[in-house]
């Protein structure tokens, strides 16, 4: 294992942390095409994954890797593929097979300025809502936004578990600055980190249905060549795994597909809170965004400005629980992202209007920096004194 | 084999009957593969089929092995998966013309390329069926379909050609009117370590057949049995005498590098350091 089995320090960018990640969480194919900025997740993903018996192939299009991803994912391996704007966008309707065909895969999507071929090498955080709703029809969505490389490992792992842990397509989604900032970091020790696979099933093949629910909800899924004999279709089916062509089949197989998340969703949704229960301004902020809030922060209580910081980890199912718990002590909410306004929706609904949620928006392919969430928070404390 | 041993054995017999209109030859397609698979004695929970979208890409769900029915187009892309993930399963991609040539023809050419050990059945029935009759990239120049009101203007392809020149390593053409001589065309391709790629010419009577004077199924079978020249044959022939007629049979063969078994050999090996 190229996996370092001991802590030890490294320098590595975030896509470099997304390659560890992916091997230590157990990745065995990735299917890819190149595209700025995540093209790194690939090339070393070439280099690595051969060396432990895994396999790499670079596709003819963003398209097949998405399939191949899929096709990987049925014949047992767990599978990976990595992408950016337009890419993701090319394969969103596989995204949508997997969902509803229930087969664990990871997408990494490193945001780049858009629409369509927009500024490649400049960052943004503009496919917050595609990441949610990028496919057609009702479907579930897990997405997480690393702030840091040494998270960009740990959300890579925990990725993968989820989407073998669900059974469902799971969307890494950093942004630019995360993926190609390199940062100190010290990767946990293998006995450290927590691996999960799929469950496969344990009745004999006759008496098997392929989509028949667990107790979680997920239903048990063995691999192609294990004599199961099973169907796959992205048409609506039952459990037996067949196209029924009924409505009702439909309403029971996709409410399942959200409420196998939705039950999970206490632990899936993550935010970090830091200075936040006593601030009177509430800046939200998520992935390179909240490393400018962080400083923000604390350069603001320095000036005697109490700012605090609410960190969505996960997009998606999205951390209500943690605007909740600041909606009533704050004065005001500050959501900064590096688009003209997505996270905020999501803020706002949770934020009920108890209290006034503002935006701070950049889309001129510059950080948002500490001076910009500073200078907003002075001229907010000015209106809502 | 009987039929009747054969549809137990291979079919999902529950599954049937199947979705095909009367006179289609999707299902003669089918009993072929199945037929062929019998032959080559493949392992049944080895194989995997998979399938774009289509009218001929339900045919997986009739058929008892594991079977995956995937997006538009996409087959190929998810069957290239499958084998690189496990090399040891037995991959049959079963596709239409629409399917393979139009949504799906990047996917072709590149699965072509790179030699994987696929075999790909394609129904031709010139035709997109499932949608109700819109002209395909092998409807013939000159065909009517709904979407070609007054005939069609764009030339097709000879996909057979097409997968040759991309780097598929066994091609072959049959039609449906020629059943033994297909099976024995799938049961090659089965055996071959490599690109294999079978077009099957069949007849869609409901929607290319209507539109375009062929009254019945018999018909177009009739247009087969006399427009289609065996390889053999065809080397004894006149250009004048071929015109219009189409070649079937083996159309080509080669062996070659097969992509799964050189990932191991070169990459896997040279990454562990196990050679230079």
């Amino acid at each position: 294992m190229p996996v370092p089995t001991e802590r030890k320090a490294q320098l590595l960018s975030g896509n470099e942390a997304c390659v560890q990640g992916a091997i230590a969480a157990g990745v065995r194919f990735f299917a890819g095409y190149p595209i700025t900025p995540s093209t790194e997740i690939a090339e070393g993903l070439a280099v690595e994954l051969p060396k432990i018996g895994g396999k790499f192939i670079q596709m003819e299009d963003e398209i097949a890797s998405m399939g191949a991803v899929i096709g990987a994912s049925l014949a047992g391996l767990k599978s990976m593929t990595a992408t950016s704007g337009p890419g993701f966008s090319l394969k969103q309707e596989n995204i949508g097979f997997a969902a509803l065909t229930e087969i664990p895969c990871v997408i990494v999507n490193v945001q780049r300025y858009g629409p369509s071929t927009g500024l490649p090498t400049s960052p943004a955080q503009g496919d917050i809502m595609q990441a949610r709703w990028g496919t057609h029809g009702d479907h579930p969505a897990i997405a997480l936004m690393p702030a840091s490389v040494r998270e960009a490992f740990d959300l890579t792992v925990q990725a993968v578990n989820l989407s073998e842990e669900l059974r469902t397509p799971v969307i890494l989604l950093m942004d630019e600055v995360v993926g190609h900032m390199r940062e100190r970091v010290e990767l946990p020790a293998t006995d450290e980190i927590t691996v999960v696979n799929r469950v496969k099933p344990t009745e004999d093949p006759e008496h098997f249905l392929p989509y028949k629910p667990g107790p979680n909800l997920v239903p048990p899924m063995p691999a192609f060549g294990d004599g199961y004999r099973f169907h796959v279709t992205g048409l609506v089916h039952n459990e037996t795994g067949f196209p029924s062509g009924k409505g009702k089949d439909g309403n029971i197989l996709v409410r399942r597909l959200l409420a196998k998340i939705e039950q999970r969703q206490p632990s899936i949704a993550q935010a970090e809170l830091y200075q936040a229960d006593d601030a009177d301004i509430v800046i939200v902020a998520a992935g390179s965004v909240a490393r400018s809030a962080r400083a923000a922060v604390k350069e603001a209580r320095a000036q005697g400005l109490k700012l605090g910081l609410v960190r969505p980890i996960t997009a998606w199912p999205f951390p209500a629980e943690a605007i909740n718990s600041v909606a009533t002590t704050a004065k005001a909410m500050i959501v900064a992202e590096m688009n003209l306004g997505q996270m905020i929706i999501e803020v706002e609904r949770a934020a009920c209007g108890r209290v006034p949620v503002i935006g701070l928006n950049r889309i001129d392919a510059e950080l948002i920096t500490p001076q910009d969430i500073i200078a907003r928070a002075q001229e907010v404390t000015k209106n809502v004194r | 084999m009987s039929v009747k041993e054969l549809v137990e054995r291979y079919c999902r017999t529950s599954k049937l009957p199947h979705i095909w209109c009367p006179g289609c030859g999707n299902g003669i397609i089918m009993g072929a593969v199945m037929r062929a698979l019998d032959k080559a004695d493949i392992d049944q929970d080895k194989t995997v089929i998979v399938s774009g979208i289509g009218c001929s890409s339900r045919a997986p769900g009739y058929m008892n092995f594991d079977t995956l029915h995937t997006t538009h187009g996409r087959a190929l892309a998810y069957a290239t998966g499958v084998k690189m993930a496990n090399p040891d399963l037995n991959v049959v991609v079963l596709t239409g013309d629409g399917d393979c040539s139009a949504i799906g023809g990047n996917h072709l050419i590149h699965a072509a390329r790179r030699n994987i050990n696929l075999t790909v059945v394609v129904f031709n029935n010139s035709i997109y069926g499932m949608t109700g009759g819109q002209y395909s990239p092998l409807t013939p120049t000159h065909s009517y379909a709904t979407t070609a009101p007054y005939g069609s203007i764009d030339r097709n392809f000879d996909l057979c050609k097409l997968v040759q020149a991309a780097g598929g390593t066994y091609v072959a053409r049959g039609t449906t009117y020629h059943t033994r001589q297909l099976v024995d065309q799938i049961v090659a391709g089965l055996g071959h370590n490599g690109f294999s790629f079978i077009e099957v010419i069949t007849q869609c009577p409901m929607y290319f057949g209507r539109k375009n004077k062929f009254p019945s199924a018999v018909d177009m079978l009739k247009w087969q049995q006399e427009h289609a020249v065996p390889v053999k044959a065809a080397a004894k022939m006149t250009s004048e005498q071929l015109a219009g007629k189409f070649l079937i049979g083996e159309l080509y063969h080669e062996e070659a590098p097969e992509y799964t078994a050189v990932y191991e050999k070169e990459v896997i090996a040279k990454a562990r350091g196990e050679v230079k």
